[in-house]
């Protein structure tokens, strides 16, 4: 793992220092709000509806064991007990007061930590693949990109005031687990016919209130123009990309409003431009930072107790099978441990389940943690001998919730029980989802599908690329829920579609039940998914379900 | 409802705590609902307004929200956004629902 060098650690300590003194001048006075409040944006801090809200970067959602006991003790002594983590692979502390922040800050400096461009219209926490370095599938660690990227965007002077947020997503896979074609930027690692590694640069795409899906701006990008070609994209972007409209101030708009051809060559242009300013050091970091990632030494484990409780415990069997995805080495597993427990919040993970973790990371796991932007949290190297431990102890944790891909592992944006911006609750949602189908004993017989649920339109829930997407928005003081159909996440990536009107909090679930028992109906055999029966039926016979003729005139 | 049966209450979050709180009949600043000042007509609301939002060291962001009179003609949230801010989150049982009935602002 990449850790902090002096300038690192004296950038962070002095941007905390700078903070307090803002905090104590907010407090005695001497700043007004409107003074203050880019300030504390800069550094991560939202006012929400109960309390402040503190989002902490947790770049490319990598962690380790040290980092996630701070992040438990801060939950412990400055929060509620919990930590929130989120479809940007970031951690939110709901309730911190705000003379409490910079000694906050602190702790995380502690341990290499920060919020800093966590918020603001700059280049935000770059996000990657949490089966970084373990999947089978993989070309090279998109982590060594995202932190060479980080180090090139953190306190970067030229885009400070971008027109908006940017967003960028890496992928060292074919198979797209980052859902790079939801970011202004999105880059996948490839490997051309001469074994050269590079890139293929996809620009434009972004969920909200205009959801887009990127489009390819550069289809092989050497490794080491990197840096120059995406200082190209953001300088144009930076130049061109409107200001007199929030709503229309993303570069996805941007492209819409100029065509991909024009873009991509004003872009080039300004490559050439870029390229002359790099004198080769962002070479010599990227070799400094690969050392950095470079793998550990996996070591196999005797796994006698594995294949017995294999065979003898069907829940631990179970568990096995649908939280781990096969590791890169055939005696490791990569364990994806679930935060969406029947009932509970998406995302939460309290101090002491944290600790766990930590716990389990150090002792069985190359003190290696992942954040996922499904909202779940991931132990990329697992020995197999090691695992019945680890599902014990996770057991004693309730952290054995085995739902991985399945219905009730949502994604859930805050929604109104926390956000300012929120039209609508999106974790009540969730809960109520969960607890029914685990009622009907029905998840596992409909598997694979992705429920996606966001507060509002601004789309943290990522509901536009759900198989099921959930839209919570505010009819005249009164919560409604639209559906959309046919969203895909993956590399096959697709925007979905709004299947009809709206429905109360009420309605919501017995229409989810009617349109899950449709696809039961539908579907041709039970290994075809959801999201299959939905390509190759569209959408039609689902909104039937959903708006059958009793039920309207019902209404 | 008609226009002119609306009801008003001055809101805005704590500085430091960052919870909501509400003007109440004595020009000062409580932590609960119930004791909020309800106007009735919205050009007093509106002026009451302005002279709160000048004590910016206090609160952040003060605005109007619509209220209904309940028991014992007590201010009540007519949306459920403000509902959610009088009472606390429905996933856990933090916020105003928690907390003491007498912290005062």
């Amino acid at each position: 793992m990449y850790q902090y060098n002096d300038f690192d650690q004296a950038f962070v300590r002095g941007r905390v220092k700078e903070f307090r003194g803002q905090v104590e001048r907010r407090l005695s006075g001497a700043l007004t709000e409107e003074e203050f409040k880019p300030l504390r944006l800069k550094n991560g801090l939202y006012l929400q509806l109960h309390a402040y809200m503190l989002r902490v970067a947790i770049p490319y959602g990598t962690l380790d064991s040290r980092q996630m006991r701070r992040l438990a003790d801060i939950a412990e002594r400055w929060d509620k007990g919990y930590g929130h983590f989120t479809t940007r692979q970031n951690v939110q502390f709901n309730w911190p007061r705000l003379a409490d922040v910079p000694d906050i800050l602190d702790a995380l400096a502690d341990v290499s930590m920060h919020a800093i461009q966590t918020s603001g219209n700059c280049i935000r926490n770059v996000t990657a693949d949490h089966f970084a370095a373990a999947a089978d599938d993989e070309i090279e660690d998109p982590r060594q990109t995202a932190e060479l990227l980080r180090q090139w965007s953190t306190d970067h002077p030229e885009f400070q005031y971008l027109p908006r947020k940017f967003k960028i997503a890496v992928t060292g896979s074919q198979n797209d687990r980052a859902v790079t074609r939801a970011h202004d930027i999105g880059i996948r690692a490839l490997q051309d016919s001469d074994g050269r590694h590079g890139y293929e640069i996809l620009i434009g795409g972004g969920l909200g209130r205009t959801p887009m899906l990127g489009q390819v701006v550069r289809s092989f990008l050497p490794k080491e123009h990197l840096l120059p070609y995406i200082e190209a994209i953001l300088r144009v972007y930076n130049l061109y990309g409107r200001r007199d409209n929030k709503y229309k101030a993303r570069i996805k708009i941007l492209l819409h409003e100029t065509g991909l051809t024009l873009l991509q060559n004003q872009i080039e242009t300004e490559f050439q431009a870029c390229q002359s300013r790099f004198s080769g050091i962002d070479s010599e970091l990227r070799q400094h930072i690969e050392q950095a990632f470079a793998p550990p030494s996996f070591v196999a484990v005797p796994h006698d107790q594995f294949d017995i409780r294999m065979t003898g415990d069907s829940a631990f069997s179970e568990w096995f099978k649908t939280n781990t995805a096969k590791h890169r080495d055939n005696h490791h597993a990569i364990l994806t441990i679930s935060l969406k427990p029947v009932g509970g919040t998406p995302g939460d993970a309290t101090s002491s389940q944290m600790r766990v973790i930590a716990d389990l990371a150090e002792q069985f796991g190359y003190n290696e943690i992942r954040i996922s932007h499904e909202q779940n949290i991931i132990l990329p190297h697992l020995p197999l001998g090691h695992l019945p431990q680890v599902y014990d102890r996770l057991r004693d944790a309730q952290l054995e919730t085995a739902n991985v891909g399945l219905l009730s592992d949502i994604i859930a944006c805050p929604g109104m029980d926390y956000c300012a911006l929120a039209t609508a609750r999106s974790i009540p949602v969730a809960q109520e989802i969960s607890q029914r189908f685990d009622t009907l004993r029905l998840e596992r017989k409909i598997g694979p599908i992705k429920i996606k649920i966001s507060g509002c339109i601004n789309a943290c829930g990522h509901h536009h690329v759900g198989d099921i997407g959930i839209l919570g928005l505010d009819r005249a003081g009164v919560e409604n829920y639209q559906i959309t159909l046919g969203g895909d996440a993956s590399e096959k990536a697709r925007i979905g579609k709004r299947a009809g009107p709206g429905f109360s909090f009420d309605d919501l679930i017995p229409a989810l039940e009617r349109l899950l028992e449709a696809y039961l109906e539908l579907r041709l055999m039970p290994e075809e998914t959801f999201g299959d029966c939905h390509r190759r039926l569209g959408s039609e016979p689902f909104q039937r379900a959903l708006y059958p003729a009793d039920v309207q005139q019902a209404a | 409802m008609s226009r002119r049966e609306q009801f008003w209450v001055i809101t805005s979050n704590h500085l430091i705590e960052g919870d909501a709180i509400w003007l109440n009949n004595s020009g000062d600043w409580t932590r609960k609902l119930g004791e909020a000042k309800l106007f009735d007509d919205r050009d007093s609301a509106e002026t009451a307004l302005m002279t709160a939002d000048k004590e910016r060291h206090i609160h952040v962001g003060a605005y109007l929200a619509a209220a209904r009179p309940g028991r014992d003609q007590k201010p009540e949230p007519q949306h459920v956004r403000e509902q959610i801010r009088t009472t606390g989150p429905s996933n856990y049982f933090h916020g105003k629902q928690a907390t003491a009935s007498d912290v005062s602002v």
